[in-house]
């Protein structure tokens, strides 16, 4: 498919700089109120998707490739951060029989419930 | 292109206060979907096809099925969610929040410091690849190495 080289200057870069930024204290809200482990993570990966539209903008602002490389690297670690706590969360809530509602330190599920 | 971006970013806005809001997980993941989607027609509007892309692939089919996955695995229904209810009390979040409105100006105010247009340059997958395979090829090591620390940090942990 032909890509036209050059589309035209519309949008701010604020405005993407902007957006990222809401998205990203979106997610640290998220992060500071949720207190179940699976909403954290998911406010984490808002966070880490925020980061990435800002290095995209960026990007885009001065068309160079290297900001959606560090988007690729972004991806690549938010899927292996995920792998990772959905794993430990799987097992500690299956280990106490909670369903997905383990959090950060609780009564129930003792020590092991910290990550 | 300018409807486009404006839209999309409305959408993936109110998509993810509706994400850090919901009590039922599925919702939440679903309205998490939303939002990706409109952050990938976001990328395609800032000249990044390619990362659009990657955007659905990755991010909206593949680690948001996991949550799905993990969620529908582990799901005791109704008592979960009210449970998530009594844990979401204006008295928890209303606090957080208000902290993180003075971040959200600042940056804001940073941001509007430097007014600037920008004219968008579509980056496509070939220059992408060169960059990957060229400059960078050790940082795609690195997440490769990164990437397999997870498949046996994953299986480590998950094994009962």
């Amino acid at each position: 498919m032909e890509m036209p080289t050059v589309t035209m200057q519309v949008i701010p870069m604020e405005h993407g700089l902007l957006l990222a930024a809401i998205l990203f204290i979106m997610g640290m809200v998220g992060v500071l109120t949720r207190r179940n482990l699976v909403f954290i993570l998911m406010s984490l990966e808002i966070m880490l998707n925020a980061t990435g539209l800002a290095f995209i903008v960026a990007s885009s602002h001065w068309g160079q490739v290297d900001g959606q490389i560090m988007f690729l690297m972004i991806l690549s670690l938010a899927a292996a951060e995920v792998a990772v706590a959905l794993g430990r969360i799987a097992a500690v809530s299956k280990a106490q029989n909670t369903g997905y509602q383990c959090t950060w330190r609780d009564e129930r599920l003792g020590p092991d419930s910290l990550f | 292109m300018s409807v486009l971006f404006y839209g999309s970013a409305i959408i993936a806005v109110l998509a993810t206060l509706l994400v850090i809001t919901r009590t039922n997980i599925v919702h939440a993941l679903l309205y998490f979907i939303v939002s990706l989607l409109a952050i990938a027609v976001i990328f395609y509007t800032l000249g990044a096809p390619f990362a659009a892309a990657l955007e659905i692939i990755v991010y909206a089919g593949a680690i948001m099925v996991m949550f799905l996955f993990v969620v529908m695995m582990l799901n005791l229904g109704q008592v979960t969610q009210d449970q998530e209810k009594a844990w979401l009390t204006p008295s928890v979040w209303i606090g957080p929040s208000i902290m993180a409105v003075p971040l959200l100006v600042a940056v804001i105010y940073a941001i509007n410091l430097n007014q600037e247009q920008m004219a968008h340059t579509v980056v496509g997958g070939k220059e992408i690849g060169v960059a990957l395979f060229g400059p960078y090829v050790l940082a795609v090591e690195l997440a490769s190495m990164l990437l397999l620390a997870g498949l046996v940090g994953a299986y480590h942990l998950a094994r009962k």
